[in-house]
């Protein structure tokens, strides 16, 4: 019992990350159809900027750890709108093109933070609490998969706040089902663009500092790793649907814990089976819109 | 005669490299219904879609005298231009009045007039629009753009598929909104040509083969099997 | 030929319709004279290549040393099997319009399979080159089926979701052969080649050349294999299939058993690019079987030109080299002594090729191959709308 709750806690954890991640590409992709594959790399300079200013205010504190997800927050927004604003939009409409440029970005950027940074990982200092446990029904489950479980909650709230109760929010819901329509109705759906990926951004820039938390350090490659498993999130959510991220991130995230306790550390292969599985038997995902 | 208001010149459409819309040449007056017609297929919703940019095109289009034909749609329909598009486009996921807060661009929307026309869709203002039935959907479809001030309507078929009681009340709100802006419609229900429309405008394999005034066309039976191909025109429209 | 209809959606660049009249007048005497030439020329290219380790070409900056050096002509046999490699990938890409990113999977499997093969057979005591033949062969058979496997189960979705049904199941491929089973693959340290049933001219720098004749080899095969295919029938249905899905379903084609095919052609491609890469480096190392593997395939595709057959090969050999110069570059005594910000950039070849890429992207639609046809036309097109402009 107390293994099961551990496992399942963890994966919310995992799951939380995996959310951070995967919101901002499912959004992107639902509204864009642009395949984003630098968002691994909003989220490992987000985790290297908000480490680099936490550590220097604060090392090992909650003051150091808020100012480090509020400095990776801004950045990923920035980065990813910037993105948006100077590649991306110069190749509106040209779908592989796109993904192209966020290939080469990808590319270019984890290269730059291996020169920056060097390429082993960085351990990180984080506020005692984190690293300790708390025991639930004979479990004892680490701390810190309480934040990323409670910061993933707060942003998927936010996100679907903004969506429900913003124009901007009307808008990109619109335009995740039929962007041509928006724009037949008067409006520059290209604006919701560039906000679609500073949220994205934003979601992914907080999910690097958490992960640098998660796993104890910072790497050129933290966001690589994540992408595809986000990647595999968001299709077996549905491309565009956010509800269907957040529920696919936890799916994934507790198989992934239980075949990685239960079948002798196959959770990578089996949630490779499972997208396998989930595209042949509904090639829409989960929640996605019909194709 | 007063200048028109959209005045069509050798356009040409193309949707992924293929020619659907042919120099076709056409205006609008400045008042009434001019009716787009064809037979199926022949390129009517890809012309309303070349004026409005939303595919690829060639070729001059003015609106009150601008030319418009290398705007984004988006700052067309800003300068007064209401859409309608065939199959009505809806925003599925999206309640009724999220479907018309979205469509709301001058700064006093005119929610009275469409209250009055579709007095249904104050009802279920909290529904999704998915879940509406075709004729229903229609009507917001309608209304976003009616809710609007505009110089022009661009209307795709708006009776495809209606039971004709609702055919009836789609017409009857197009009258209506007749009276203010002029409106280009697609339209395969002869008689809701003949009740709307004064003038036509034929397109046959992308190109324009006849215009003139809507009885000269509707009252000749030759003409009619000609240009729309059908005997009966009651029975045109509700083959799909 | 009526110039209001070829270029819609294009304003800023319309073209004089004369000087298009006579470039479609220039093309067509040049298409009477091609074939001649383009078969003359490659024959004269693979001489060239073929008697290139007999010759002493130094190009200082381009390649590490003398073309008779092993060095360099390891780096250029390398270059050829990449090549080989992306011509594979192109085949996929840019005539059947299937986006994969599994393609390294396959080119692993060549190499690995092979290797693993080579292992399972130490302890026989057939006579070596039947062991040898009998592995490739068998190398072969299991390229096939996992083909055909992977092929027939992705293609049943298309697009982005096709994407990500081959990218998983390469992950699967990547974890596994990481994942070390029964000691098989050699995990992270990757497979070293038990040359006990490799034939001796194979074998060891002084056969380098031979390596190098054997990647030359396997290019012009791939080469051959991908040039029959695309004039085959199922090649033009498959690119119909790319430019419209449902005509060729309407004309009664089955696109699916098309695109089958070109996928486990190009698989198989693969794989034997893979052998001859095991053969060459000595080993395999789990990279190759990485999604970002199959990315430097993407890029490498985009940068000499999707529109090419020969433009991967032209991409392949760039990127081979400039990937290995620009690594030789960033520890060179030049860089060290660049203030750091342009310092740390310069020394990462991964950043000035990424770079690089986004520009060709950006500014260069035909990638490297399409530069000539850029030059004589004077115009921004992709190659896809010239094919548009020809059939018109």
């Amino acid at each position: 019992m107390s293994t099961l709750l551990l496992l399942i806690i963890t994966g919310l954890g995992l799951g939380a990350l995996y959310f951070l991640v995967a919101s901002g590409l499912s959004l992107i992709y639902g509204l864009m159809g642009v395949l984003n594959f630098a968002h691994g790399s909003f989220l490992t300079i987000s985790a290297f900027l908000g480490w680099e200013v936490g550590r220097r205010v604060s090392d090992g504190t909650w003051a150091g750890l808020a100012i480090s997800a509020v400095v990776g927050m801004l950045v990923g927004a920035v980065v990813a709108a910037a993105t948006e604003y100077l590649l991306i939009r110069r190749l509106y409409e040209r779908h592989i093109e796109q993904a192209l440029v966020t290939v080469g970005l990808a590319l270019a950027s984890v290269a730059l933070f291996e020169g920056i940074w060097g390429t082993d990982p960085i351990y990180t200092q984080k506020p005692e609490w984190l690293g300790q446990t708390t025991e639930i029904l004979g479990a004892k489950i680490p701390n810190d998969r309480f934040l990323l479980i409670a910061c993933a909650a707060l942003v998927l709230g936010g996100i679907v706040l903004f969506l429900q109760r913003t124009r901007y929010g009307l808008i990109i819901r619109a335009g995740v089902e039929n962007r041509s329509m928006v724009t037949a109705l008067g409006i520059d759906v290209r604006r919701s663009f560039t906000i679609v990926f500073a949220i994205g951004g934003a979601a992914a820039g907080l999910g690097g500092v958490l992960a640098s938390v998660y796993y104890g350090y910072v790497s050129a490659h933290l966001g690589s790793v994540l992408l595809i498993f986000a990647f595999i999130v968001t299709v077996i959510g549905g491309l565009g649907s956010l509800t269907g991220a957040a529920i696919a991130s936890v799916l994934v995230a507790v198989l992934q814990q239980f075949a990685n306790y239960y079948l002798g550390g196959t959770g990578d292969l089996v949630v490779v089976i499972a997208l396998a599985a989930v595209l042949l038997v509904r090639p829409r995902g989960l929640m996605g819109k019909v194709a | 005669m007063t200048e028109p208001i959209l005045v069509v010149d050798r356009l040409s459409g193309r949707i992924a490299g293929q020619q659907v819309v042919e120099d076709v040449s056409f205006d609008v007056p400045a008042l009434g219904v001019t009716a787009l017609l064809g037979r199926n297929g022949v390129g009517k919703t890809s012309t309303i879609k070349s004026i409005l940019g939303l595919i690829e095109r060639t070729g001059e289009v003015r609106l009150a005298g601008t030319r418009v034909d290398r705007l984004p749609t988006h700052r067309i329909v800003q300068r007064g231009v209401g859409y309608v598009p065939e199959d009505r486009e809806v925003f599925g996921a999206l309640t009724v009045g999220e479907n018309l807060r979205l469509a709301e661009r001058d700064d006093r929307p005119r929610r009275d007039l469409v209250e009055r026309l579709f007095p249904d869709l104050v009802e279920r203002r909290a529904q999704r629009a998915g879940t509406l039935s075709g004729g229903q959907q229609q009507m917001v479809s309608l209304a976003r753009a009616l809710v609007n001030e505009n110089r022009l309507l661009l209307v795709d078929e708006p009776t495809k598929g209606l039971a004709p009681r609702i055919v009836d009340e789609v017409a009857a709100a197009l009258a209506e909104a007749a009276k203010t802006v002029p409106i280009l419609l697609v339209e395969q229900n002869l008689h809701v040509v003949r009740a709307l429309a004064e003038r036509v405008v034929v397109l046959s394999g992308g190109r324009v083969v006849f215009t003139g005034s809507a009885s000269d066309l509707l009252d000749d039976d030759d003409r009619i099997r000609r240009y729309l191909g059908v005997h009966d025109a009651t029975s045109e429209g509700r083959s799909r | 030929m009526n110039p209001q209809r070829t270029d819609a959606g294009a304003p800023a660049h319309e073209v004089d319709p004369v000087d298009r009249a006579d470039a479609g007048e220039r093309s067509a005497v040049a298409s009477a004279r091609r074939p001649f030439l383009l078969i003359g020329g490659g024959i004269a290219l693979v001489v060239v290549l073929a008697i290139l380790p007999l010759l002493a070409i130094d190009l200082p900056g381009v390649l590490p040393g003398p073309t008779y050096t092993p060095g360099t002509l390891q780096l250029l046999a390398y270059a050829m099997l990449i090549a080989a490699l992306a011509l594979s990938y192109r085949m996929m890409f840019g005539l059947a319009g299937l986006l994969s990113f599994g393609h390294a999977l396959f080119f692993a499997a060549g190499a690995y399979g092979l290797g693993m093969t080579l292992d399972a057979f130490a302890p026989v005591s057939w006579p070596s080159e039947l062991i040898f033949v009998g592995s490739i062969a068998v190398t072969l058979v299991l390229g096939i089926v996992l083909a055909a496997t992977v092929g027939s189960l992705a293609l049943r979705v298309t697009g982005i979701s096709f994407a990500m049904v081959t990218l998983a199941f390469a992950q699967a491929g990547s974890v596994l052969i990481r994942r070390n089973p029964g000691g098989t693959t050699g995990g992270d340290e990757g497979l070293s080649l038990d040359i006990d049933h490799v034939p001796d001219a194979l074998v060891g720098v002084v056969n380098t050349r031979n390596l190098y004749w054997l990647a030359l080899g396997v290019l012009v095969f791939v080469y051959l294999v991908v040039l029959w295919v695309e004039r085959s029938r199922a090649g033009r249905v498959a690119e119909a299939v790319r430019e419209n899905e449902l005509r060729v379903r309407v004309i009664g084609l089955r696109p699916y058993t098309v695109k089958l095919l070109v996928f486990i052609v190009a698989s198989v491609l693969a794989a034997i690019a893979g052998m001859g890469y095991l053969l060459l480096q000595s080993g395999a190392s789990p990279r190759i079987a990485t999604a970002d593997f199959t990315l430097t395939l993407l890029v490498i595709v985009v940068l000499g030109g999707v529109g090419y057959r020969w433009g991967a090969i032209v991409g392949g050999i760039v990127y081979t080299l400039l990937d290995q110069r620009l690594t030789a570059l960033a520890g060179s005594d030049l860089i060290a002594g660049l203030p750091a910000v342009l310092r740390v950039p310069l020394s990462e070849p991964l950043f000035i090729l990424g770079t690089l890429f986004i520009l060709v992207v950006l500014f260069l639609p035909g990638g490297i191959a399409g530069i000539p046809q850029r030059m004589s036309t004077g115009r921004k097109q992709h190659p896809a709308e010239t094919e548009e402009a020809a059939d018109a």
